[in-house]
């Protein structure tokens, strides 16, 4: 295939370029009604306008040509640029630990081509050493690229892959492991992890970065810091979240990978422990547990890797005025297993009950889990709750919704007979379902409250 | 070490080798000599009611101890596509600081403190940076695109500013000559440093994101007084627009300065244009002695590869001072320790700026650098020596220096040592070279200190959170329908009405002239006058006040138009504007009741002339007829002012004594 010297240029733009005989990479003069524009013509984003042309002008800055304004065009010389991040040699460091790090394609360590935007994902050993000099600090490493999708694109395939890898480097003897993914769906993959690799040996790590690593204030050195020591170093030998704890680049937490979940779009301390208290914190000298009581390391390779799936599950977000129909044809497309997400201790209206009974005459499972997102379904204190227990419908204590969901898809995965999938999803993995919530488990402090404010000023958030 | 040194002669003789002299006694010819150049990049922020990125109001400010939450950051450099660290990313990640942040809910969010992707573009903000842009005669962009600048001093959060060209290529055109316009580029505000000391470095939030324009021009400057004429220029016309702010902070800028064979050092912040013909008359000769200590150091080492210094730690050797700092250093359980600068023998105390040598470059880098505080280090060649002679004995034999040596003895904490010694070695090889590429930060009397390596080219990123925003002709055109006309044109006009030039800085710089030339038009007043109370009356009454009342210049308009209303002399404005100016909200009768002003008819004026005459008791000596009038018109002067005009009142007295 030949080069494409136009890349990312279409219609009008594209056609300009080839009447005045200039290039992707090339110097241009550029007259325009507007006057006259000097710089290095840059790829076009694929899904901007076909009415400009990107320049890179002397002082570094990228500026739109209108190509309606054009009046002529030259090309005055060509500089195709080249990148790769820079390779250095990870050190071995005899007594560190050996760390293997996954990728599945999120960006946790990247940066951006300064011409075009482009994201370069960093990750040989060597890259990452560039990026990041103190991991070498921490551990000795080895990494292998899974995927290449970002965290929305994670699924069954990748869940079941990284189990599997996890399972095969556990064998060998590593000593800890990390996955780096996007931060979007880290909570499922945390899930589905502890469901799939049971009686882990050692930790398993699951880090992201909510600022990507070519910004100067990036989250993901620190976050992969923190996570090869977990990894590397904790005696916690559980599928573990590892990112920010606040915002401040002070120290991250370590959540237990069915009690997590990503609660804010943008924030850097995005991952909460819901209903309980995070397992550690963790900063670049030490790790200071919270939970007493945790799965331990062990020198054993002993784990469990159960790689099931099945694709045949759904959620329905309740709201008011729900019809039945929305619940009729999840079943009629074949769904067997619905995770319903109810209003406050686990409700549905009346209207969908005929809904109800239709799929659990049809042998559909359905588990209530709560919109609320924090406490336990409670499907006793009202008729309606009772009514729709008596309908076929299994209250998951305080389960949350994406776990349920992840555990009813690995659950039925390996069995279809009723009384089995109730028992294996109302058993507890790790902590999926908890005796007990804490009174600390449940903390959205109000701001604008004295004493929270008080609060707020005193610790970095 | 030359104990026979005498550190004052060198400083002198030095000083006199680069020919500096007082900027006043410099002539074209100074400046020619030593190739003065100089460039701007001049800053303003914009009057628009939210920030750039988001939706937080601008223009709030709080004070340091006032903030509702503290959050920390460090900065980290990102490698450019070459595997070469930024100059100034490496710097300050060397300089390993804790970066605190102080936000108060009222001016952040969660933007500024970067937790929430950017909104779209502020429209005003856009809209008036185009109108500046046009003013500026530059070729306006067809696709506005939105780029990271890295900052890694902390001063942006994200560690870069965004920030977008609207135009380049432009001119503006001074009493003499035309200066080339680069470009301009729209870009949000940093945030305000509250202190910087050792390793942490604190800022705050208010300012941070706020609309600001860079006009930056080419180096066309050729003398300090160029430099500052452009300088006004391009803030008057910012300010002619109507639309951008005023007071403390709003407007600043980077002076770009170079001399023959040195290099571009920008010096950032300059608050006033006044200061910029001192500092860049000081930096050209700055630079041009740096040069010469480059070629002295040449000519004793030809080959500077083979220079090197040799550093010692003074923990065994006694030093027995009375120097307070090296004292309370030494209690502090900080690490002392010694350098030989081989070969370095006046080069310590080599002339840069008026009471500044070599050596202070040196310690300049050690607090930025290292994070030393000063003072921080003591040297060989100080005019006033703080050690005694017996420790630089000591420390002499200790690193058994040779004649022609210099020595250095510098302290702080153990773990900032190491970068201590890179950054003092560093400057040193730098002097082997020439000037180096840095920005440096300004005091009032003129001179600079080092501030920071000076950023390349390749920090500038695209900034993947923003779409390009595309500018239509349409909506170039009916911007360019509401612009004011050129400063230059402005300013050939109020010659032409011969107002004193001495009034038009006050004129532009308020952005009056809309105001003067409306009143000329719609109330005929004269122009002269009209200029002269403003710049001379008004202003010297406004500056007076120590608490300034907010005066609204529209007020101006209505007095005249009053006067005029009420058919009374123009002349009462200078006498009723001191009690408008401290009671800007008082009707204008009540002025004229508190001046006990009384409207007399012009003839009723005129017909005491023969009693006064006759009143009149002349003294010896005295011209009798001048006395006389002089005499008649004081008498007459409260009554006359604003009822008849006092040349008028003059002549008649004058057609009276005929």
């Amino acid at each position: 295939m030949s080069e494409d010297i136009f890349q990312g240029y279409k219609g009008d733009a594209l056609d300009t370029l080839k009447k005045y005989n200039a290039r992707v990479w090339g110097q241009a003069e550029v007259e325009t009604t507007r006057g006259k524009f000097i710089g290095t013509i840059l790829p076009r984003s694929e899904n901007d306008d076909d009415q400009h042309i990107v320049m890179k002008i002397p002082t570094g800055y990228n500026v739109g040509v209108d190509v309606r304004t054009i009046k002529s065009m030259k090309e005055t010389g060509y500089k195709k640029a080249n990148y790769k991040i820079p390779e250095k040699q990870f050190p071995t460091t005899p007594g560190l630990p050996h760390v293997k790090l996954f990728g599945t394609g999120g960006t946790i360590a990247s940066r951006l081509d300064y011409r075009t935007g482009a994201v370069i994902p960093a990750f040989s050993p060597g890259e990452l050493y560039g990026a990041v000099p103190e991991l070498a600090d921490i551990c000795n490493l080895d990494t292998e690229k899974l995927f290449a999708v970002f965290s929305e694109n994670m699924g069954p395939k990748q869940y079941i892959g990284l189990a599997k890898a996890i399972g095969k480097e556990i064998e060998q003897g590593i000593d800890g492991i990390v996955v780096g993914h996007g931060t979007d769906t880290l909570h499922h993959t945390g899930a589905a992890l502890t469901f799939m690799c049971q009686n882990l040996p050692v930790p398993v790590v699951l880090v992201g970065s909510q600022r990507s690593s070519d910004r100067p204030s990036s989250d993901a050195a620190l976050n992969l810091m923190h996570a090869m020591k977990a990894a590397g170093q904790s005696d916690i030998a559980e599928v573990m979240v590892c990112m920010f704890g606040p915002t401040s680049d002070e120290y991250g937490l370590l959540h237990k990978g069915t009690r997590v979940r990503k609660m804010h779009s943008s924030y850097r301390s995005t991952f909460r422990t819901i209903g309980d208290t995070p397992l550690a914190m963790i900063n670049r000298k030490t790790i200071s547990p919270i939970h007493k009581t945790y799965n331990k390391r062990r020198n054993d390779r002993n784990v469990k890797i159960l790689p099931y799936y099945s694709d045949e599950v759904t959620m329905l977000y309740y709201y008011p005025g729900m019809k039945p129909d929305t619940l009729d044809a999840l079943v009629d497309a074949g769904y067997r297993g619905v995770v319903i997400v109810g209003t406050g201790l686990g409700h549905v209206n009346k209207e969908l009950y005929p809904a109800i009974e239709r799929a659990h005459a049809k042998g559909v499972h359905m588990y209530m889990t709560l919109q609320t997102i924090w406490g336990y379904v409670h499907m006793f204190v009202y008729d309606t709750g009772r009514d729709m227990m008596a309908k076929g419908i299994v209250p998951t204590g305080n389960m949350l919704p994406e776990v349920a969901f992840i555990k009813l898809s690995w659950v039925l995965g390996q069995t279809d007979d009723p009384a089995e999938v109730k028992r294996l999803m109302l058993t507890s993995v790790n902590d999926e379902i908890t005796p007990r919530e804490p009174y600390n488990g449940y903390l959205v402090y109000q701001g604008g409250v004295p004493e929270v404010e008080d609060f707020i000023r005193k610790v970095h958030k | 070490m030359d104990f026979s040194f005498d550190a004052r002669a060198n400083y002198e003789a030095t000083r006199d080798l680069a020919g500096y002299v007082d900027r006043k006694k410099a002539t074209q010819a100074t400046y020619d000599r030593i190739g003065f150049m100089s460039g701007l990049e001049v800053h303003q922020q914009l009057l628009t009611k939210e920030k750039l990125f988001c939706h937080c109001p601008a223009g709030i400010y709080n004070h340091h101890d006032d903030y509702d939450a503290e959050l920390i950051r460090h900065m980290r450099p990102t490698l450019s596509e070459l595997g070469e660290y930024d100059g100034t990313a490496l710097m300050e990640f060397k300089t390993r600081k804790n970066i605190i942040y102080r936000i108060k809910n009222a001016t952040a969010c969660t933007y500024e403190v970067d937790d929430t992707p950017p909104f779209p573009i502020d429209r005003e903000a856009l809209g008036i940076a185009i109108e500046i842009s046009l003013l500026s005669k530059l070729n306006i962009v067809g696709e506005v695109h939105i780029t990271r600048k890295q900052y890694l001093d902390g001063s942006i959060p994200t560690g870069f500013q965004r920030t977008a060209i609207i135009g380049v290529e432009g001119e503006i055109h001074l009493k003499h000559k035309k200066i080339r316009l680069i470009q301009l580029s729209i870009e949000e505000d940093s945030c305000r440093e509250i202190s910087d000391i050792g390793h942490v470095r604190i800022y705050k939030t208010d300012r941070l994101g706020m609309p600001l324009i860079e006009t930056v021009t080419y180096p066309d400057c050729l003398n300090p007084d160029e430099v500052k004429e452009a300088c006004d220029y391009i803030r008057f016309l910012n300010r002619s627009t109507g639309k951008v702010r005023s007071g403390i902070g709003a407007g600043r800028q980077d002076v770009n300065v170079s001399c023959k064979g040195g290099t571009r050092v920008e010096i950032k912040g300059v608050a006033h244009t006044k200061w910029i013909p001192e500092l860049t008359h000081i930096e050209a000769f700055r630079q041009w002695s740096l040069l010469l200590l480059r070629d002295e150091l040449r000519k004793r080492f030809p080959d500077p590869s083979t220079w090197k210094m040799t550093s010692v730690n003074l923990e065994s050797v006694d030093l027995n001072t009375s120097f307070a700092p090296l004292q309370d250093a030494k209690e502090a359980n900080m690490t002392v320790m010694a350098v030989k600068l081989p070969g370095f023998k006046g080069a310590l105390s080599h002339f840069t700026q008026p009471d500044k040598m070599f050596a202070n470059e040196i310690s300049d880098r050690l607090k930025v650098i290292a994070c030393l505080e000063k003072p921080n280090m003591v040297h060989s060649e100080s005019i006033v020596p703080e050690v005694e002679v017996e420790n630089w004995q000591k420390v002499a034999n200790l690193l058994s220096t040779g004649k022609n040596d210099a020595v250095l003895i510098f302290w702080g904490p153990q773990e900032d040592m190491k970068t201590a010694l890179e950054t003092i070695e560093e400057r040193c090889r730098m002097a082997f070279e020439g000037v180096p590429n840095e920005t440096r930060k300004s005091f009032e009397n003129g001179t600079t200190i080092f501030e920071r390596v000076l950023p390349g080219a390749d920090r500038m990123y695209p900034d993947t959170d923003s779409a390009p925003i595309p500018l239509e002709d349409d909506y170039i055109d009916s911007l360019s329908k509401n612009l004011p006309e050129d400063i230059i044109d402005r300013f050939n006009q109020l010659r032409k009405w011969n107002v004193p030039e001495d009034t038009y800085t006050y004129i532009f710089s308020k952005n009056y002239y809309p105001l003067i030339e409306r009143m000329v038009k719609e109330l005929e007043v004269d122009p002269r006058f009209l200029g002269t109370f403003i710049g001379h009356r008004l202003k010297n009454l406004l500056g007076r006040q120590k608490k300034p009342k907010q005066f609204n210049i529209e007020k101006i308009y209505k007095l005249f138009a009053y006067l005029r209303q009420n058919n009374l002399n123009v002349r009462l404005a200078w006498a009723m504007m001191p009690e408008l100016a401290t009671h800007p909200r008082m009707d204008f009768d009540s002025v004229l009741a508190s001046l006990k002003f009384k409207k007399i008819p012009q003839e009723e004026i005129i017909q005491k002339i023969p009693f006064l005459q006759e009143k009149f008791v002349p003294r010896k000596k005295k011209d009798k007829a001048n006395h006389q009038l002089n005499w008649m018109m004081g008498q007459l002067h409260k009554q006359a002012t604003g009822n008849i005009e006092l040349s008028y009142l003059a002549n008649q007295i004058k057609q009276a004594q005929a």
